[in-house]
């Protein structure tokens, strides 16, 4: 297989290494060492997708992250990417080749150089800036039907993944003192300088390689030896230092807060066979004591017709391609340039063995060294000359010239070439400055954003700050690395380099370049992965977008994966003279985390599948899965939700449990209901104070509810308190509730009261809570009870014992009933539950009784019309409203929310309170959350009462019942109201909210 | 993340150890009876949500479980100081045009 744009020599790929790979299923050959793209190139490919919007053909235009065009599918394997596990959109500069890798275009069906989406393209005056605002707003009923697909069709240009992830993630958390992003001359200096100062440094790249432009420098010198030699050097002097972390492949894409920085780590996606126990990616999460910012500089396109072609190429990316990868990118080559940099390029290009036919100089007076190299080589040189044009569709084949003169641009002809090299300068890479929130300085000379004055403990240095020049940059490196670790204590000497060559030199050029084409005819790209031209830049002007940020959605310019890197200078350039406004003025969009796409995978790390949210799980779990219980997710606990038996729906099994806990017992896990001890001397006057009823008369042994409101008057939760002494209180909250619940006592015993001498502690975990329900609970659990009397007499409803069970294991023994029926709940150790359980339901089996979940807990509470905070309540309700007034103690003089219980929005009439509601014809059950109205079928727009809280069908009532809450609901008992549903109005009686027992004889049997 | 300095532990810890709980410095009223409506609804919502230094309740709840006060500028969310409940507010005014130096 032949490499034919392969160089006989040079470059770090390892020719010793063939490495075989596909693309859209052709087998190509590369090196170990090569990307994706430098290996494409090397097999003369330069179409390697299509464009988002108009699927024009599209070739690799970078070396590096920024690249927008040759995005590309990847997998592993062929067998991988065939099962649909391709990672999408990955950029083929920075994808490294291995032996089996499998690559795709995208965005063009059915295939790469027969795309029938390339229609757009000829239908391109439909797709101006703004079309879609334009286009899809008339008339509404396209909207779902013709609309909303064709967007989500074209939206996006790879695919996503159909099957789960299988590769695994990682995630480390690290510290360090100074923290480099980005190993170019500066970040090395600045890594050695605050590494030999005894600092601890993270010295991160996105590449595989340390070096950033050391890796291309032909000629340089550093210290008297050739770059890649001294690279050599530095980095065995880091990689020797144990308070070194290196870190290559890995993107510092996110500046947080207070110096905490997010990396992502590629670890495996370069290997062929990697090792299955490591991660893919690894996520870093690094809290630095300082930054130094090297990201570089990155060149900038020129905006002149058709330079979108494949074949047109940055000049530097040529350069990198030819000298680090031993690739050319063309055969015959013209460069089209404002900046010395690019003549560097091309000299380095004709000297690796490519022809160079002309450089064409948008200056009429460049260097006057760099005219004579390019005579010495035989390189015809044009100045004062811009490329107009280019002829070719799926490669350059020609490139137009025009003169720039006073009379406009006259045509000086065309060039046969295969692949043009643009550079419109450098555009400083202050991403990572502007993640960190700081401000930009426009410098007009340079016509560029450096980094201003920054804000978190962090510098810039090198190139990234418009420092030209290996020696400068090196300097400034090592400035900048002392500075860092100077900042933590780390005085250290500045190292000195004496550096020779890379100069990126002068000359620069922002916006679009004039041509001599009929303009309403020719496109000039700005963003190439968004496509947007130039003409849409001043279309959106034109349309009243003044702010770039506006001019920036409005056209999708700079939104691309790069997020404008490439693009944004130009844009702007563009929309400043459209505007008449000078650039800072107009404004430069603001950067973002992350600066480059991240894996789902990456982000989510280890926190997937069983991972993703811990799960909480009672000690009698195990016993209720093994009983075929259907759970519930109620916070982070499993909950048994019903006990079916024997081909029983949902329906029959909490009929036969609600009927058979009224009839006979029922056995419910309770575990999960918060529990917080309140121990103190002023515990009982703590009591007083955060819930609305009265304390300090409940005498030892006796449990009572408690209803607690924030400080706005409305119900936030509500518990049984048991007062085991004077000093000691044995609280329970809702089993959501528990965390907020004791938060909010620390607030206000920390805060407020602090004369209060009060301990708080959750127990949640300390007891485990069998509730034991029915006119037959007492006959349960008596055999198993050590020492507590059970009569009615001795133990009445609402008391609280402690004692044993079961010889000796300890209990706290609570009479209370969340059912209506007479009933106790065992707080016993968790680690005993399980024996006791079995033993209290072999006694329930015995009575036949039953276990039941919580929807039975639902309907029997319902039944009673118990309130459930967080179904009748909704942070909006007061005591008053769900009839609980009895609950406020009227004497006491304050508590948390009584003064707002008298503000005249809670006092005022029509509120809505709680009330029942019947279905006229006894059979339908009410939807939870519908809307309750006086008419059967209200007119648009009619406000509604209220709406129904919960709805269930009640065994004990025969009938469905449900709790709604309904405005001035209580003055309306009596009254017939309905629900209106797409299938007419359901009629319901209002009636009290208590459907069994409303005298409450059963509580006391 | 914030990097936040407890001032009970007498250490850095990172954000997710703590819980901001609003503008510090702002008494419940040892009477809320004797207040109208009007000066009640100014305890329960009006904050002063200045641009620039704030001070704040912060509770270091998976730490020490304590409450302290930090001062916070709003804009750049660095941390001014931070002093334990019960101490008195600093001179915010004074500490912004230290800051501005």
């Amino acid at each position: 297989m032949t490499q034919r744009n392969r160089t006989q020599e040079g470059g770090r790929i390892d020719r010793e290494a063939p490495v075989s790979f596909t693309f859209d299923g052709k087998r190509y050959q590369g090196f170990a060492g090569d990307t994706l793209a430098s290996a494409l190139l090397a097999n003369d490919v330069h179409l390697v997708g299509r464009s988002f919007k108009y699927h024009r053909p599209r070739g690799i235009v970078t070396a590096g992250s920024e690249e927008p065009n040759a995005l590309v599918g990847v997998a592993r394997s062929q067998a991988r990417h065939l099962s649909g596990e391709a990672t999408p959109n990955l950029r083929a500069t920075q994808v490294e080749i291995h032996d089996g890798l499998a690559a795709e275009s995208q965005n063009r069906w059915p295939s790469l150089s027969f795309d029938i989406g390339a229609v757009n393209d000829k239908l391109s005056p439909l797709f101006v800036a703004g079309f879609y605002y334009k286009t899809f707003m008339w008339p509404k009923s396209f909207w779902n039907k013709v609309y909303e697909p064709f967007i989500r069709s074209a939206a996006g240009l790879g695919r996503a993944p159909k099957k789960p992830d299988t590769d695994t993630y990682a995630n480390t958390y690290a510290h360090c003192d100074v923290l480099v992003a980005g190993s170019g001359p500066a970040g090395l200096a600045a890594a050695l300088a605050a590494a030999r100062s005894g600092a601890r440094v993270i010295l991160a790249d996105e590449q595989a390689e340390f070096g950033g432009s050391l890796l291309h420098e032909r000629g340089a010198e550093i210290d008297g030896k050739p770059a890649s030699d001294w690279l050599a050097g530095a980095l065995a002097e880091l990689g020797d230092n144990p308070r070194v972390t290196l870190l290559p492949r890995t993107t510092v894409f996110g500046y947080f807060n207070h110096n905490f920085l997010a990396l992502a780590e590629r670890v495996t996606d370069h290997l062929a066979k990697p090792d299955p126990e490591r991660p893919r990616e690894r996520m870093w999460q690094v809290r630095a004591k300082q930054v130094v910012i090297a990201s570089g500089a990155i060149e900038r396109p020129l905006v002149f017709p058709e330079n979108d072609r494949p074949g047109v190429m940055m000049a530097e990316a040529g350069r990198i391609y030819a000298n680090r990868y031993g690739v050319l990118p063309g055969k015959r080559i013209a460069v089209a340039t404002a900046c010395d940099s690019a003549w560097r390029a091309a000299f380095d290009i004709a000297e690796a063995g490519g022809a160079i036919a002309v450089i064409a100089d948008l200056r009429a007076d460049p260097p006057a060294d760099l005219v004579a190299r390019a005579a010495a080589l035989g390189v015809r040189v044009e100045r004062g000359c811009a490329v107009t044009g280019v002829i070719g569709k799926t490669r350059v084949k020609r490139v137009l010239l025009g003169r720039i003169s006073d009379a406009g641009v006259l045509s000086a002809g065309e060039v046969d070439v295969d692949c043009l090299l643009m550079s419109g300068g450098w555009t400083p890479n202050v991403s990572l400055h502007s993640q960190a929130r700081g401000k930009l300085d426009w410098q007009a000379d340079k016509g560029a954003f450096l980094p201003g004055d920054p804000v978190q403990a962090q510098g810039s240095a090198g190139s990234c700050r418009g420092v030209d020049g290996l020696a400068e940059v090196l300097a400034d490196g090592a400035r900048a690395g002392v500075a860092a670790a100077t900042a933590v204590g780390h005085e250290g000497d500045t190292p000195e380099f004496a550096a020779t060559g890379g100069e990126a030199g002068d000359g620069w050029w922002l916006g679009a370049v004039p041509h001599d084409r009929d303009a309403a005819r020719v496109r000039a790209f700005v963003d190439f992965q968004n496509d947007v031209t130039a003409k849409d830049v001043k279309l959106a002007v034109r349309e009243g977008m003044q702010s770039i940020e506006h001019i920036k959605r409005y056209t999708t310019t700079g939104m691309a994966t790069d997020q404008g890197r490439l693009s944004n200078m130009n844009a702007l350039s563009i929309a400043s003279g459209a505007l008449g406004n000078e650039i800072p003025q107009v404004g430069l969009t603001t950067f973002r985390q992350p600066y480059t796409p991240v894996t789902f995978g990456t982000l989510a790390t280890t926190s997937r599948g069983d991972l993703f949210d811990p799960v909480r799980k009672t000690p009698i779990h195990d016993w209720a899965a093994k009983q075929g219980a259907a759970f519930e997710d109620v916070a982070l606990w499993k909950r048994a939700w019903y006990f079916p038996k024997g081909g029983e729906d949902m329906h029959d099994a909490v009929a036969r449990e609600c009927r058979t806990v009224r009839e006979s017992v029922g056995l419910f896990d309770a575990t999960t209901l918060g529990k917080i001890e309140i121990v103190g001397p002023d515990a009982a006057e703590f009591l007083n104070r955060i819930y609305t009823n009265p304390w300090t008369k409940l005498g030892v042994g006796k449990l009572r509810y408690g209803l607690m409101l924030n400080e706005a008057g409305f119900i936030m939760d509500d518990g049984v308190v048991g007062r085991l002494a004077e000093d000691r209180f044995h609280v329970t909250t809702t089993t959501g509730g528990a965390p907020r619940v004791l938060a909010h006592m620390e607030d206000y015993l920390q805060t407020e009261w602090s004369d209060l001498d009060v301990w708080l502690t959750s127990t949640t975990e300390q007891w485990a809570v069998i509730a034991v329900q029915g006119p037959k609970a007492r006959e349960a659990i008596a055999p198993l009870v050590d020492d507590i009397d059970l009569s009615g007499d001795a133990f009445p409803h609402m008391s609280v014992r402690e004692g044993h069970v079961m010889g000796g294991i300890p209990c706290r023994l609570f009479r209370m009933s969340f059912t209506g029926e007479a009933g106790y709940e065992i707080n016993v150790p968790p680690s005993r539950a399980r024996a006791i359980w079995e033993a209290v339901w072999a006694n329930v089996e015995k009575l036949g009784g039953c276990a039941y979940g919580t929807e039975t807990m639902h309907v029997l509470r319902a039944e009673k019309g118990y309130i459930i905070v967080g179904q009748e309540t909704d942070g909006t309700v007061t005591p008053d409203d769900v009839g609980m007034t009895w609950a406020i103690g009227k004497k006491k003089p304050d508590f948390v929310g009584k003064r707002s219980l008298a503000r005249p929005d809670l006092v005022a009439e029509g509120r809505k309170q709680m009330v029942g509601l019947l279905t006229k014809d006894g059979k339908t059950l009410l939807e939870e959350g519908a809307q309750v109205t006086v008419e059967r079928s209200p007119a648009r727009g009619t406000s509604a009462l209220g709406h129904v809280t919960s709805s269930y069908r009640s065994p004990a009532a025969g009938r469905p019942i449900a709790l709604a809450m309904i405005a001035g609901g209580r003055a309306r008992i009596g009254e017939t109201l309905h629900v209106p549903m797409p299938d007419g109005g359901i009629a319901v009686e209002v009636v009290r909210p208590v459907f069994v027992d409303p005298e409450g004889t059963r509580l006391n049997v | 993340m914030l990097l936040i300095h407890c001032p009970w532990c007498g250490i850095e810890r990172p954000e997710i150890e703590f819980r901001c709980g609003g503008e510090a410095h702002i008494d419940r009223p040892g009477q809320p009876g004797d207040l109208d409506d009007r000066q009640w609804a100014d305890f329960l919502y009006m904050r002063s949500n200045p641009k620039g230094l704030l001070a704040e309740r912060w509770r270091h709840v998976h730490g020490c479980g304590r409450f302290f006060n930090a001062v916070r500028h709003t804009v750049s969310d660095s941390f001014v100081c931070v002093y334990k409940t019960g101490e008195p507010c600093p001179d915010l005014e004074a500490l912004a045009r230290e800051g501005a130096q």
